[in-house]
């Protein structure tokens, strides 16, 4: 039971949004249909205008905000930033998050059945990418009746799409807040996502993408895929300071076993991603990671001309210690927007959190979160 | 009148002058813009649009609830994240003195816009020159902090910057020195406590 908070957003119940109109995607590949869940927290206006977007990053889902029961213990992901009176105030805004299309929570993705052959598409379900999501999230927008956002957030990967919304939909956003995102990976990430990648696809149970036909699971290379990517999530400080060279025995034990607290952390954490996350969707989302690059449909133009045709106005927040995606990146969106003369905001979070900031309460975050939410004006708005 | 509210209306006489010299619709870019309320009376009074620059992050707090679009960064570290020639204008309000890189930050302005407006504390007004004389750093309604505290490192005159300016190939195009709100016209080196300048650069 949970004692009243006037904070949350109180238990949620998913809802499914079907898609009949094939897709055709990036890669070229088509999807006949599919589904997508989502969430929704707070109440659309008459003049649909408060409508607000969350893009979740890697492993995110559409579980946002709130509880699914009574019995839940956690909320969801972004618990701390939506609801009554957070920075992203359900009071004022109606808040939508969903699951990506390829995802592993309920939108259709390679653990789904495949239609066709009554057996999960594996192998065969195609790679898709941030602009394949923003497609789609813009068909649940239009069967929502929602014509404009608000805004559209994400952190990381979900700032991509974020970005990406903004040149997609330019009439679509009227502001975008781009969280500890870049606007293209560099190729140390590439590097650490393909070890990752590497990891899955050469564990023997992954039986080429089919092993849900053989009833197994490839967790140890979905488990050493999340133990790097975990580490690549904290800044080197805050490990030192949370883990240090602590033992959990107090003394050498000259083994392999478990020694150092650190290790304890990323197999335990390892271990909990392995059983309840899909080995293909990490891969989908790691490679949707790797393609984006909103320069590469522009004739490899410079990240400027790709933001030409935007109009949204921005907030781009980055966090010093978060070297996976460093706040030069973000400094690179700025430059493209203030070459182009757009409305942006840039704020430098200072945090011994890493990348995982983005998801840390902090006083500075939130208030300017806040802020800049309140200032989104909803009257005469389209 | 609480403390702030005495800095805002001693900053409105600068405001007034600065707001007299940018073009209607101007592109501008602002420097140590504070809370942001220069660039907001610069929107409202002259329909002028841009960025603010700070490093404080209680100012970019400020600045988004003013409404006003905020880069955070150091200028010390110069203007890299923006295009040579992208501003109409750029603005230096009261910052100047506190800068450690004083040239470095005037040619940084001069390439990205093609006019500055710089504004600093005279440290030649009569009030501080008799501190010196009686023995003591000055302190003042325009310099209020004590010698062991004060972020200025780099004060100077209205001659000291003229100087400053000839050395750097700059060209004064406007001055106007303020006292309490007023314009001094007399003996503005001695007399005002605030100065205004508007430059551009020399071509070679």
């Amino acid at each position: 039971m949970h004692s009243p908070d006037h904070t949350s957003v109180g238990i949620v119940t998913p809802q499914t949004a079907r898609f009949d109109q094939p897709i055709k995607l990036r890669s070229g590949a088509v999807l006949d249909r599919y589904e997508l869940v989502y969430e929704t927290y707070g109440q659309l206006n008459a003049d649909k205008n408060n409508a607000v977007l969350i893009c979740h990053a890697l492993s995110g889902n559409h579980h946002v905000a709130g509880f699914h029961s009574e019995q839940d213990k956690r909320p969801g992901w972004w618990d701390t930033m939506i609801g009554p009176g957070k920075p992203i105030d359900t009071n004022k805004f109606f808040v939508i998050g969903l699951n990506n299309l390829g995802g592993c929570h309920g939108s259709t993705g390679p653990s789904s059945l495949d239609p066709a052959t009554g057996q999960p598409y594996g192998a065969s379900f195609p790679l898709v990418t941030v602009d394949d999501w923003v497609e789609t999230q813009a068909r649940l927008a239009d069967q929502l009746g929602i014509q404009q956002f608000a805004a559209v957030v994400g952190g990381s990967l979900g700032g991509m799409q974020a970005l990406q919304w903004s040149i997609t939909y330019p009439e679509r956003v009227r502001h975008a807040l781009v969280i500890a995102a870049a606007p293209k990976l560099t190729a140390q990430n590439i590097a650490f996502n393909d070890v990752a990648r590497q990891a899955i696809l050469t564990d023997p149970d992954f039986y080429g993408g089919d092993y849900y036909a053989h009833q197994v699971v490839p967790k140890r290379g979905l488990r050493l895929a999340r133990m790097l990517g975990h580490i690549t999530y904290l800044s080197d400080d805050v490990m030192g300071s949370k883990f240090g060279r602590m033992l959990r025995a107090g003394a050498f034990q000259y083994g392999y076993d478990v020694e150092f607290e650190i290790e304890s952390y990323l197999r335990y954490q390892g271990d909990k991603f392995a059983e309840s996350f899909d080995a293909n969707t990490y891969l989908l989302m790691t490679k949707a990671l790797d393609y984006f690059d909103p320069t590469h449909h522009h004739n490899e133009g410079s990240l400027a001309q790709a933001l030409q045709a935007v109009k949204a106005g921005f907030l781009i927040v980055s966090f010093t210690t978060d070297w996976r995606f460093a706040p030069e990146r973000s400094r690179e969106i700025v430059k493209a927007l203030l070459d182009n003369e757009r409305d942006v905001t840039y704020a430098e979070i200072t945090s011994s959190h890493g990348h995982d900031a983005f998801l840390m309460v902090d006083p500075y975050y939130h208030d300017l979160v806040r802020a800049y939410m309140q200032r989104i004006d909803l009257r005469g708005a389209a | 009148m609480n403390a702030q509210m005495m800095a805002h209306a001693r900053q409105r006489a600068d405001f007034e002058t600065i707001a007299g010299w940018v073009q209607s619709g101007a592109k501008v870019l602002d420097l140590g813009c504070g809370d942001g309320s220069l660039l907001r009376y610069l929107k409202e009074e002259r329909k002028v649009w841009g960025y603010g620059v700070e490093i404080a992050d209680e100012k970019i707090l400020a600045c988004t609830k003013n409404g006003v679009n905020v880069i955070q960064t150091d200028l010390e570290s110069g203007l890299s994240g923006f295009e040579s020639g992208s501003f109409d204008y750029v603005i230096l309000s009261q910052t100047l003195q506190s800068m450690k890189h004083t040239e470095r930050i005037m040619q940084e302005m001069l390439r990205v816009a093609k006019q500055a407006i710089v504004t600093f504390p005279n440290f030649g007004y009569w009030q501080h020159r008799l501190q010196v004389i009686a023995g003591h750093m000055p302190v003042s309604r325009d310099l209020p902090y004590q010698w062991y505290d004060t972020p200025n490192i780099h004060l100077c005159t209205l001659k000291d910057f003229e100087a400053f300016c000839a050395q750097l190939n700059v060209r004064i195009l406007e001055r106007s020195v303020i006292h309490r709100g007023h314009q001094v016209s007399v003996l503005p080196n001695l007399l005002g406590s605030l100065a205004v300048y508007r430059v551009e650069r020399l071509s070679k």
